[in-house]
């Protein structure tokens, strides 16, 4: 049956200079409320796509050159996801994905994500809803063309971006010259995959050229004429408001435009990035700060126990068991951790009298709209926030309070104002991976088995005070989603097992980090589930195998697991003084299982080989997936193996790379191997999940080379003390 | 002040008003070369790699004044679509780049390592090659840089067989 899913009342066609017409496809209808995405979250699936529905959008244009332009809401920090929509797209549009060039849509198209880009969600989200714009134009076209043959249309033939009639040829441009109304017909029956010619293929990324070739692309390049450069002074000790400022030095200095003085900033705007820079340091901030917070306060503050909890898995009785027997507990601990993004936070903003434009890097384009309008006093649709490619995502850009600033020294100026981070200013005003405190507590019977089994785990917020998830949610959620991603007990078989959320509210901000609490709780449990295993004498890996359930969630768990242990021919053994370690993880609804193979030389951990076997269902460009996973590993591996700031006399340190330690060439595994699985006929999370297991995994062969059990990241600091 | 040097094959002039300005600004927000790129502002990351007289240079902390007369190329220098240099062919054929933020540094310091070596075995590549990608592309970016040795290899031997 064909579906109507694009509302004809809301349909907008208009043209635009320099092309031969727009073809706006709107309104996707979807009216996802926060809950049910968060509801959704908690079943442990892929979330859906939030787009908004109040306004027209423009997912399309044809060029006059017949090139297909996408506006595509979701934005390309790397992981690939322009490469994957372009092909979805190239699919049901029968064209060639060269013939397809993907830009982020500008919030002015009104073609934005309510939700983010972020969560491993952006091509499970817009699997079918991309397809169905893709089919619902190329039907538009086919109309239109046979409209302007007089034929009728199943006369007419198409492939690669032309309609063909006997001899005669019209290019999907030529057909949309001229034309003002649009008949908007029904959704048409989307290809069944097996007839797909682009999903599966392993298509170069579409951006590859300009990032090796060095174009102009990310937000730090953008650039207006007359553009002045503004640098805002950010406070380096936690818990700082800002009160005042004095700058008479300040404005005196070479190249000083202005100072602009705000209720809750002060920044100056010159005519370099350096005379900016140079004139911020002679601005004095009166700052009303709080204690001295060092890195033993906060780890006292979290502990499992201290402040709320929140079980948000239940099956039998955990209590029960371990109140009449003997119990097994160990602890686990993660530090704070910075994304360490390389292109900093920042924004270029022209500010004008009616309106205003904000080139920046944000995986957040509604929300920065919204608040940028807000503070500005402007209406939304007169605020256009034009989102650039991002030198790295990760969560940092989850909320991008930074382009207000921007936008405030325009207005001040009346010119284009450039303002970025400096990289202390990165470290010390990051929204942090929270540090975490894991107990866990488990109960073995005769034949070794896990009788009861729970994991505790104490964190700082993830989710909570983010705008993206409105405090409002915060009752009916209970726990932190974005803490427990990663916390629950994937091992159903075992009778009796709970996981309890205790949050914590820290001093300083906490958020989003590439795979949120997955990490850590993974790094945890896995850990612990090594424990068991080494009790009982059994093989780790049958072990988990003998606790997984019987449903199609266990199994998907289950293949990856046999998969990575027959590919990296796993023995629970030291042979040539190199080790193997095992652990899995699932994450959204992506299981993914790896073994390391590592060496301890002159006391530096060293990790030769990884493993990795994943089921993300079924994958749109394995390359990237790959890709994806490449670089999981080695992003986990140094989070876990090195990466820790610490708290002292109030501050976040360190303030640079390097002191800020975190994998080089020189640590990457000089192999990895990668099992793909498809347990799904629809793509699931490819980002995050292959960040779970790498912790535990290394912690585990740690283990069988030194018989010391690391119970603390990064597990190379705490090798030898 | 006016400073004069070669960049991506051009005699360019320069006016700054202080000579101690990092090479990479003039670079970026005067020449309008936006390839190089900022990282970390302390010669910490490599993010802002580019050659001077042959050398890999971290221009964030690079005095202009140092670069007077001096020949520098930038990632738009090194070469093009058309006519890609070893490294960059390299690294389109292994599909290095995620972000791509940090991988013009990676390429002109894995271009300035070939210069001089073009056959580095995986301890030089180590040695050398010490920037930082957050994205963690370095399984990549070591077959990508074996790669253009093999490409670079090829070449000088072509050059030796025609001169």
């Amino acid at each position: 049956m064909a579906k109507k899913r694009v509302s004809r009342r809301k349909f907008l066609v208009r043209g635009a200079l320099g092309t031969v017409g727009v073809l706006a496809l709107g309104t996707y209808v979807f009216r996802g409320s926060i809950r049910r995405v968060i509801a959704k979250k908690l079943n442990s699936a892929d979330a859906p796509y939030m787009g908004d529905t109040s306004t027209p959008l423009i997912w399309f244009e044809i060029t006059d050159d017949n090139q297909i332009i996408l506006y595509s809401p979701k934005v390309e920090m790397g992981q690939g996801t322009f490469t994957g929509l372009a092909q979805l797209a190239a699919e049901e549009l029968e064209v060639d994905v060269s013939q397809i060039k993907v830009v982020h849509a500008p919030s002015a198209t009104g073609n934005m994500d309510g939700f983010a880009t972020g969560g491993s969600t952006s091509i499970s989200a817009l699997w079918v809803p991309l397809r169905e714009l893709a089919a619902t134009m190329r039907e538009m076209l086919l109309i239109k063309a046979a409209e302007k043959w007089k034929v009728d249309r199943d006369k007419i033939r198409f492939s690669e971006g032309s309609f063909y009639l006997g001899e005669n040829t019209m290019t999907f441009a030529e057909v949309t010259n001229g034309v003002s109304e649009w008949e908007i017909p029904d959704t048409p029956e989307l290809k069944p995959t097996s007839e797909m010619k682009w999903v599966g293929k392993p298509v170069p990324r579409v951006d590859l050229k300009d990032k090796v070739f060095g174009a102009p692309i990310f937000g730090m390049d953008a650039s207006l004429p007359n553009m002045l450069f503004g640098s805002v002074v950010r406070p380096s000790k936690i818990g700082s408001t800002f009160k005042n400022a004095t700058f008479s030095e300040a404005e005196k200095m070479p190249g000083v435009i202005k100072i602009v003085l705000e209720k809750d900033f002060v920044g100056v705007v010159a005519k370099s990035y350096q005379e900016a820079e140079n004139a911020k340091l002679a601005i004095e901030v009166e700052w009303e700060t709080g204690e001295d917070w060092n890195t033993s306060a906060i780890k006292s503050m979290l502990t499992v126990g201290k402040g709320k909890p929140f079980t948000i898995q239940k099956e039998g009785d955990v209590e029960d068991v371990f109140e009449s027997t003997e119990v097994i507990v160990s602890e686990y601990w993660s530090p704070i951790g910075a994304h360490a993004q390389l292109e900093p936070n920042g924004a270029l903003a022209h500010v004008e009298e009616d309106k205003a434009t904000i080139y920046m890097s944000t995986q957040v384009v509604k929300i920065t709209r919204d608040e940028i309008a807000d503070r500005l006093g402007k209406d939304k649709n007169q605020v256009n926030i034009v989102p650039t490619f991002l030198g790295g995502g990760f969560g940092r850009r989850l909320h991008t309070p930074n382009g207000i600033q921007a936008a405030l020294m325009s207005k001040a100026v009346g010119r284009p104002v450039k303002c970025f981070f400096s990289r202390k200013e990165e470290f010390q005003n990051d929204t942090f991976r929270p540090p975490t405190h894991h107990v866990l507590k488990a109960r073995l019977n005769d034949i070794g088995a896990i009788e009861a089994f729970e994991h505790n785990v104490s964190s700082g917020d993830v989710a909570f005070g983010s705008p993206m998830v409105p405090s409002i949610a915060e009752p009916i959620l209970g726990a932190d989603l974005g803490a427990w991603r990663g916390g629950m007990v994937q091992y159903g078989a075992i009778p009796n097992y709970q996981a309890v959320s205790w949050r914590i509210k820290l001093p300083f901000a906490t958020s989003w980090w590439r795979s949120l609490g997955l990490l850590a709780n993974t790094f945890a449990i896995e850990s612990f589930m090594d424990e068991l295993a080494v009790k009982t004498g059994k093989d780790p890996a049958q072990f988990r195998l003998e606790h997984i359930q019987k449903d199609d969630r266990g199994d998907r768990l289950s293949s990856v697991i046999k998969a990575v242990v027959e590919k990296s021919n796993y023995k629970d053994a030291v042979v040539k003084e190199r080790a193997m370690g095992f652990a899995a993880s699932t994450d959204a609804s992506t299981p993914c299982a790896q073994v390391v193979e590592v060496s301890i030389t002159d006391e530096e951990i060293k990790v030769h080989k990884v493993f990795c076997a994943m089921d993300p269902g079924l994958v749109v460009n394995p390359d990237q997936v790959r890709a994806q996973c490449e670089g999981a590993i080695i992003m986990g591996m140094s989070a876990a193996l090195f990466e820790k700031m610490e708290v002292e006399k109030g501050e976040l340190t360190p303030t640079i790379y390097g002191p800020y330690q975190m994998a080089l060439m020189k640590h990457a595994p000089k192999e990895i191997d990668i099992t793909l699985l498809q347990g799904s006929e629809t793509p699931g999370a490819v980002g995050e999940p292959p960040l779970g297991p790498i912790g535990a995994a290394i912690a585990n062969a740690v283990f069988r080379l030194t018989g010391k059990r690391l119970r603390e990241m990064p597990l190379q600091h705490y090798l030898n003390s | 002040m006016e400073i004069s040097f070669q960049i991506n094959g051009e005699n360019r002039s320069v006016q700054v008003e202080d000579e101690n300005t990092p090479l990479l600004w003039v670079v970026r927000d005067v020449l309008d070369l936006k390839g190089t790129k900022f990282g970390c502002g302390k010669a910490a990351c490599g993010a802002c790699t580019l050659h001077v007289d042959g050398e890999a240079v971290r221009s964030c902390s690079y005095a202009v004044k140092f670069a007077k007369g001096k020949n520098i190329v930038t990632i738009e220098g090194l070469g093009t679509p058309e006519r890609p240099h070893p490294v960059q062919q390299a690294w389109v054929e292994e599909i290095v780049p995620q972000c791509g933020y940090c991988q013009p540094g990676f390429m002109m310091a894995t271009a300035a390592l070939l210069s001089k070596n073009d056959h580095p075995t995986d301890e030089e590549i180590d040695a050398n090659i010490i920037n930082v990608c957050r994205c963690a592309t370095y399984y990549r970016m070591r077959k990508a840089i074996h790669r253009a040795a093999e490409l670079t290899r090829e070449t000088n031997l072509q050059s030796t067989e025609n001169s």
